[in-house]
């Protein structure tokens, strides 16, 4: 105990001292916003990555893994190539110039200034001033919970101080704090994380013999009675896809690998990241660090989350979902059950500081929606310009904390659903426009924010009347017709993106066909200038 | 194949290890390519701007 107490005031410490540091190094409202353009593409690369992954995609997912095994790995490939390739090389180097080209400082006004609608940067800050404060609490909530029962410590005191310490180096440091205490915190990760997979890969007699035991255990039948229930379902093994258009199927296809795999190119805080470097030399500096950290956690979670089974089944004769009493216990269990305690100590730091990096970016997403998006602070001096900055902060932070005190006592079941629906929201709401803003110079405003608005809408009825998820959670379905959701079947399995995304796509097609833009060609240069050369 | 006898599956991992390469490759290969007084411009008229307002 004395070991993670000295572990965690160390990191603390460190994290303090970098927050001061980015607060030392913010001058301007640039450098609040957008760490000033001038940021170093490891840290930028380590910053995306970080904020990427939170403790939830550890342990969460990681756990998950327990029960759907190797078939996550295709949301691994989909982080690597979408959600830092693609990511990178498609939408990066135009969002870093054409960001620089138009000034825009976050998301939402990069969007607006892009097809001349205040309506659209407004639009997008409101989405994410109502639905992001939900999902940063449920991390804040985990990272909490994990505290408790790491330290000792009680839930509510966790609580307010693991909030105050992020709360004070994003909202004195801005999102130079942030990247810095970010690229520490990633760095943290990936150590963690490697020896980690080190370990369970050598323990359970190297890479070809651990895949092995978790194939063969499928077909062991001291385990049937545990998995009869499962293979009901299309279950046919760790190391196999579930059969083809089962209840697990279609969960695994369409809700984690699609879902997550696919809303992660329209998320605010990641997006931001892009226009904070100063050339398209930092971004392909930024692509090898990006993808192999990426690797290094969720390849690492996804692959020992389904090892685990083969050590609960040498150990205990179950199954890792059977003796961790659910997934979220998984991850934690093998940590306890089979690593040794020092290296126990070090995974939760790894653990606080995947909480820490993925919180600190969404409260400033937060704050600056509401300090630039809501309240405009565009031709103010500095000085009142990041004033405003900094109370849309306080205001994110004050909302959070309120969220993850009330939020478990109220409406527990929300935090489950948290992220799933502001991926959902954002892939939906946001990338066909993002997509069109920065390829094609013909989309009209009109089109843009139909697409926008029929995504979002598509997105929000899928959730409350047809996917069993959320609309079990929201209970619109129950109150208005007296029945979870309103048809039955598998298409309750499908998860919002796949229908929601589809509309808007066709939507914005469609309406940008039938109407013209009536952008001056001026505008149009000033977008695009430097752009496809 | 590594364990995995189904194909879709030993592709995934193959894939995340594949993908986690290219961005290493793509990132030696494009190491210095995509190698200011404009924004300098800018933020002179906008301080003008305020200026004269004040």
């Amino acid at each position: 105990m004395v070991v993670k107490i000295i572990m965690v005031v160390l990191y603390l410490g460190v994290v303090g001292y970098l927050g001061f540091l980015g607060y030392r190094n913010t001058k301007t409202t640039k450098d609040y916003l957008i760490g000033g353009r001038k940021i170093h593409p490891a840290i930028m690369a380590l910053s995306y990555g970080a904020t990427f992954i939170s403790t939830s995609a550890i342990v969460g997912f990681g756990g998950t893994a327990g029960v759907f095994g190797f078939s996550l790995l295709w949301l691994t490939f989909l982080n690597i190539f979408l959600g830092v390739f693609i990511a990178f090389v498609v939408f990066g180097k135009r969002t870093r110039k054409m960001g620089h080209n138009i000034e825009a400082h976050t998301f939402p006004e990069f969007l607006g200034k892009r097809y001349n609608s205040k309506f659209i940067q407004k639009f997008a800050g409101i989405v994410i001033f109502l639905f992001m404060p939900v999902y940063t609490s449920a991390v804040m909530i985990g990272a909490s919970k994990f505290i408790e029962g790491s330290l000792n410590i009680d839930y509510n005191i966790a609580l307010f101080v693991f909030a105050i310490i992020v709360s004070a180096y994003v909202f004195f440091g801005g999102l130079k704090g942030v990247m810095y205490s970010d690229a520490f915190q990633g760095t943290i990760m990936f150590v963690g994380m490697s020896i980690l997979i080190v370990a369970i890969y050598s323990k359970l007699g190297g890479v070809a013999a651990a895949h092995q035991k978790l194939t063969d255990l499928f077909t062991n039948p001291a385990i049937a009675e545990q998995i009869a229930g499962m293979q009901t379902k299309g279950f046919m093994g760790w190391t196999a896809m579930p059969k083809l258009f089962s209840n697990y199927w279609w969960t695994v296809v369409s809700s984690i690998v699609m879902g997550v795999g696919i809303g992660v190119l329209a998320q605010p805080q990641l997006a931001v990241r892009f226009m904070t470097v100063k050339s398209d030399r930092e971004i392909n500096r930024a692509i090898p660090i990006g993808g192999i950290f990426i690797l290094m956690m969720t390849g690492v979670a996804f692959i020992v989350g389904a090892l685990s089974n083969v050590m609960f089944f040498e150990a205990e004769g179950k199954i890792a979902v059977a003796a961790a009493g659910g997934t979220d216990g998984i991850i934690p269990l093998v940590l306890n059950n089979f690593m040794p305690e020092w290296f126990v100590s070090i995974f939760l730091v790894v653990l606080l500081a995947a909480g820490m990096s993925t919180i600190s970016s969404q409260l400033h997403a937060i704050g600056t929606a509401v300090g630039r998006d809501l309240f405009n602070t565009e031709g103010k001096d500095d000085k009142k310009g990041m004033l405003i900055s900094r109370l849309g902060v306080l205001v994110a932070i004050v909302v959070t904390i309120f969220l993850s005190y009330w939020l478990p006592t109220v409406w527990n079941d929300a935090i489950a659903i948290s992220t799933g629906l502001f991926f959902g929201l954002c892939g939906a709401a946001f990338l066909p426009m993002y997509f069109g803003a920065l390829f094609s110079k013909k989309i009209s405003k009109v089109a843009a924010i139909s697409g926008m608005i029929s995504g979002f809408t598509v997105s929000m009825l899928w959730m409350m009347f047809f996917h069993t998820k959320e609309s079990s959670v929201l209970k619109i379905s129950e109150l208005i017709f007296g029945k979870v959701t309103i048809v039955e079947g598998m298409i309750n399995v499908v998860d919002p993106i796949v229908i929601s995304l589809t509309a808007s796509i066709l939507v914005t097609i469609i309406v940008a066909a039938a109407t013209k833009h009536k952008y001056d060609q001026k505008h149009i240069d000033t977008c695009f200038k430097g752009i496809g050369k | 194949m590594l364990g995995i006898p189904d194909v879709s599956i030993f592709l995934a991992y193959a894939l995340c290890v594949g993908s986690a390469l290219l961005c290493l490759i793509y990132g030696i290969v494009m190491w210095n390519k995509g190698g200011e007084i404009e924004e300098e411009i800018r933020w002179q008229e906008k301080e003008n701007v305020i200026e004269e307002k004040l």
